[in-house]
């Protein structure tokens, strides 16, 4: 807004001139006399601070004048008299001057006006923008031509088609390969549970009853009442609110944290975790901080880091996520520090009880009983059944919130066809028997004690796993310097096993798209069902085959 | 395409913004009244924030009871509904002893072996005691069985592969395989309405995604040149592989996938097929091979083929079959081999079984008249429903046909009068489809004989006058409405 001479007399002023400016139209019209009303002729009259104004003023009367004039020639004249005058007082006249905002502005305002003009005209145009050429139809041929692919499968090398020994016979502690008899460390049925009657029974009456498949996903009919019954089942076992089921234990743990965990959340995680929570992790897009495995005090200061002056962190969400007992290292999560810590920096806790469901505590509850930790303080519980319960699928439990929430939120729930009848309904009775038969429960941890002690003097492997896990997981103590090397000679060494001793051990593999560091190792699984005189004969022939192996190398 | 009519499309706004607007009314409320209660999180972060579990809390719950019924009985032509009672407004269901018998026209049991089969069930029987229920290890350690290697040289030969690898879930299959076939620097060209489980394997493997129109070459060629032509973003080097990504039967719409275009256009292009035949194999071609049998496309044109056993089949789990090289490479590093257990020995004999059933390799002709069956039915029952002047989704020899329901009113409706005559139809509406497009969903069995179906056609004509979801009018001038329809699309 600009302000024309502010002074207090200034309206007077004002109404002075427009009567002036009435008067010198007047006599205007007296062609004799035109000459002698020149712009100055006005603005001698007035005080200069009106000046810039009153020209706009004068400018439009000499304009209706310039109309009424009779010839062209005058016009011309008088217009070009005008605005040369108009010229010099605005330049010269150290009067004009005009207050804007109470600041005077001299002469000099002709020339910011023009300025201004030019810069709205320049601002009006568009910016520049090399021409566009798309790339023309003849083009886009030849790049569609040239363009090679590769391969949709790097070249298969010697060392990719490893094919696993076939069995025979079920997989249980001892097994049938090449028509052979074996005693078979590669299966997780820890309580030895595999081809228990009970199960085998209940097992077939659900495929009388329900056929094999569910053929359809858990909303749209595929919810059978052994589901449900499944369900309550695991909660009332683990004393929770309620359970959800899911068709698959690798499936289990990537729709879950994907549910849960979304952009933007934090979560902080063991860097030794399987493959099923690093897709987990992947898949839910949230901010991701590793933890060195199994070291609390590496935890503790990434919490504290994470939180630590972060006043955002406290409205996002905060997970950690660790394994039980962790399937490529063996060992176990001391949940009781982790609790501790999670309480102090307010994080989730989703625990991952694959392992050692059925395994760790004095009924197999897994390892909040084996901890003393009650189980409400972990938010979040999954866990494949195709392990402890020698059954398929997987679970999740916890709080009537954190199940309702997946039952529409999860995408291996929702999308995925349900768990066959008869694997849910083996897994009800395979808790049953767990929880009518504790003596399994003390067979195995008789069993992994007595692993574990003949094999403290192995030579050239070591022990990492921990003395109470299910899986005993061996390392070479000496490492040929890539996990290929290492994976080849503990290969040949489960090689060895298999064919001189009849014994069936399996190396952990590593997927291309595993992200998890740790060494690998031999794994073997201890089950209830392996006898003294198997443990022993394991022991025995792991040293002989071991020395044998690393010997030639 | 779906033409949604004016009129509808305008209801179904109305009735969802009032459904939006009478939850955030409610929302109010409870905030008002979790404000006098103290807050119980204690210093965590809320499970879910702000709106993310409004569409649950406020729209699904109520009309969960349409959703997740139990069954107790195997999901046959007829199965038993268990019947669930709610004392909360529907926040919780608690099931009954009452049991309905109903007609199933939900389950993906298009062949009909989800019941006892006297040729599969005493095989399967005999495996489990052979093989127990589970092998408690992995494919690559000790879960392999005779079994195992059994079925996967029998899916290889049904589907017309040289080699095949079998998963113990569908879900896994895909979403566990993508990530190593391709990663950064490839490009997936996805269906637009592709199954979620292909959705979560193209983002966990980590490559650019890209989508074309549902169902249309012309737009896949359109996204593959300018693709190949403009090559990774901001970097420009060109795409390492590409993969076109489509499914055989789409599930939610019932349509034929337009395969002899879509790898005639690959082809082109050099890119990589990966069909989906979830809901194909088994179901459509002369002799059940799925899309490829139906319509004519020889199976060295599709590079990567996979399936579940979950649906035709009556099992789980599901299978890629492909070149030697190509399982060879999976056998070697997808993680689903090397970390998940093992197919069910007693679900793989089921496979086993019900291939050679198919296939009239168990010496009787059931398999070839159980293909018949399925054909005749779905063509008989997607007519006899286009007549009526449903809205009918899907390509002819489909046994999946979607009937338009829109208003979100009508979902619940409609499948609790088809219910209470004993009539059981899926409805889907938003997480598995656009929140407009609601719908109910039949699936057809061979199991069905056509008394059922004719039971089923008079239960949903009589349901459908009364929801009015009849869009067009009936017979006669069906026709001519629907050439209009298919011109204005």
């Amino acid at each position: 807004m600009i302000n024309f001479s502010v002074n207090s007399n200034c309206w007077k002023k004002y109404r002075r001139f427009t009567l002036l400016l009435a008067a010198a139209r007047l006599e205007t019209k007296a062609p004799a006399r035109r000459r002698e009303i020149s712009p100055q002729d006005v603005l001698r009259t007035l005080p200069y601070e009106e000046i810039p104004f009153i020209s706009i003023l004068v400018e439009v009367s000499c304009v209706l004048q310039v109309n009424s004039m009779d010839t062209m020639f005058s016009a011309f004249e008088t217009v070009a008299k005008f605005v040369s005058d108009w010229g010099t007082l605005a330049f010269d006249t150290p009067y004009a001057r005009a207050v804007v905002f109470g600041v005077p502005i001299r002469g000099h305002l002709l020339v910011e006006g023009l300025l201004l003009v030019v810069i709205l005209f320049l601002l009006s145009q568009k910016s520049y923008k090399p021409p566009k050429r798309p790339l023309t139809k003849k083009e886009v041929d030849e790049l569609c031509d040239e363009w090679v692919p590769e391969p949709l499968i790097p070249s298969i090398t010697e060392d990719m088609k490893y094919e696993p020994p076939v069995l025979e016979s079920a997989a249980g502690p001892h097994a049938v390969i090449n028509g052979k008899e074996v005693v078979n460390f590669t299966s997780a049925n820890y309580l030895g549970l595999l081809g228990h009657d009970k199960l085998q029974e209940s097992c077939t009456k659900a495929l009388e009853k329900y056929g094999v498949g569910s053929c359809g996903p858990r909303g749209f009919y595929g919810t059978i009442d052994v589901h449900l019954d499944c369900e309550a089942r695991i909660a009332k076992f683990l004393g929770t609110s309620d359970s959800i089921l899911y068709s698959y234990g690798l499936s289990t743990m990537f729709s879950t944290i994907p549910a849960f965990c979304k952009k933007g959340d934090v979560i902080v995680v063991d860097e030794g975790v399987h493959w099923g929570i690093q897709n987990g992790l992947h898949l839910s897009r949230s901010t991701i901080i590793y933890f060195k495995h199994n070291d609390m005090k590496s935890l503790e200061s990434i919490l504290e880091n994470a939180t630590h002056d972060n006043k955002r962190a406290k409205k996002l969400r905060r997970y950690i996520i660790v394994e039980a007992v962790y399937q490529n290292s063996g060992q176990i999560a001391p949940l009781d520090e982790i609790i501790k810590l999670k309480e102090k920096y307010r994080f989730r806790v989703i625990l991952d009880e694959s392992n050692s469901f059925g395994v760790l505590g004095s009924s197999g509850r897994g390892l909040t009983e084996h901890c003393k930790v009650p189980i409400e303080k972990v938010d979040i519980v999954t866990a494949a059944m195709g392990h402890a319960l020698a059954t398929e699928g997987g679970f999740c439990t916890g709080s009537a919130r954190v199940i309702d929430h997946q039952r529409l939120s999860s995408s291996g729930y929702v999308f995925s066809a349900s768990l066959p009848p008869y694997l849910a309904s083996a897994a009800i009775t395979a808790i049953d028997v767990l929880e009518g038969n504790p003596d399994l429960i003390t067979k195995l941890k008789a069993n992994i004690a007595t692993l574990h002690k003949g094999l403290s003097d192995l030579q050239g492997l070591e022990i990492v796993s921990h003395p109470e896990s299910p899986i005993v997981f061996l390392r070479l103590k000496r490492s040929t310097g890539s996990m290929k090397g290492d994976l080849q000679l503990l290969e040949d060494i489960a090689d060895h096993l298999l064919k001189e001793h009849s014994i069936f051990v399996a190396t952990s593999k590593r997927s291309t798209v595993d992200k998890c560091k740790l060494p690998t190792g031999i794994r073997l699984f201890v089950s209830a069902g392996h006898t003294e005189s198997d443990l022993a004969k394991a022991s025995e022939s792991l040293k002989r085959a071991t020395a044998l192996v690393l010997a030639g190398q | 395409m779906i033409t949604i009519p004016y009129l509808t499309a305008l209801t179904t706004y109305f009735s969802y913004g009032l459904l939006f607007a009478f939850g955030q009314l409610r929302d109010f409320f409870r905030k008002i009244f979790d404000w006098w209660s103290h807050n119980s999180l204690q210093g965590y972060a809320p499970i879910c924030l702000g709106l993310e579990d409004f569409y649950i809390r406020r729209l699904y719950l109520r009309i969960q009871d349409c959703f997740n019924r139990p069954i107790c009985s195997s999901p046959d032509a007829w199965f038993d509904v268990v019947e669930r009672v709610s004392n909360d407004y529907n926040k919780t269901l608690k099931r009954t002893t009452r049991v309905d018998r109903c007609l199933n026209l939900g389950s993906y049991n298009y062949l009909g072996f989800a019941a006892a089969d006297e040729y599969c069930t005493p095989r399967v029987i005999e495996s489990l005691k052979k093989f127990s229920a589970s092998t408690c290890s992995t494919r690559v350690d000790g879960g392999t069985t005779t079994l195992h290697t059994e079925l996967e040289e029998c899916v290889a030969n049904f589907v017309g592969k040289p080699a095949a690898v079998v998963f113990g879930m569908g879900y896994a299959t895909n979403s566990a395989i993508l990530p190593v076939l391709i990663g950064k620097g490839g490009l997936i060209i996805s269906d637009s309405l592709n199954h979620n489980s292909i959705v979560n394997g193209a983002r966990g493997s980590g490559a650019t995604i890209r989508v074309f129109q549902h169902n249309t070459p012309s737009h896949l060629e359109k996204v593959l040149r300018e693709q190949i032509a403009e090559g990774q973003p901001r970097t420009h080097r060109p795409w390492k592989k590409i993969f076109v990504v489509v499914e055989g039967i789409y599930s939610m719409e019932g349509e034929l996938c337009q395969l002899p275009e879509i790898v005639s256009i690959c082809k082109k292009y050099k890119a990589y097929v990966y069909l989906d035949e979830a809901h194909s194999i088994g179901a459509v071609g002369k002799s059940g091979r799925g899309v490829c049998d139906l319509l004519g496309v020889d199976t060295a044109d599709v590079d990567i083929m996979m399936g579940t056993f979950t649906k035709s089949f009556g099992s789980c789990g599901g299978y890629i079959a492909g070149s030697k090289e190509l399982i060879e490479f999976l056998k070697h590093s997808c993680p689903a081999h090397l970390y998940a257990t093992s197919i069910s020995p007693p679900a793989a004999q089921q496979i086993i079984s019900s291939i050679k059933v198919i296939l009239g390799e168990d010496g009787s002709s059931r398999g070839a008249q159980k293909l018949a069956r399925i054909r005749e039915n779905s063509n008989f029952f997607r007519s006899e429903l286009q007549k009526m002047g449903f809205e009918v989704l899907g390509d002819n020899d489909s046994p999946v046909m979607p009937i338009m329901l829109y208003n979100p009113a009508k979902i619940p409706a409609f499948s609790r009068e088809c219910l209470k005559r004993n009539v059981a139809v899926v409805t889907v509406a938003f997480p598995a489809t656009p929140l407009l497009l609601a719908r109910a969903r039949i699936c057809i069995s061979a199991a069905h004989t056509r008394e059922d179906l004719i039971k089923a056609l008079e239960v949903i004509s009589r349901v459908g006058d009364m929801v009015g979801v009849k869009y067009f009018p009936a017979e006669p001038k069906k026709q001519q409405l629907e050439g209009e329809g298919i011109k204005t699309d």
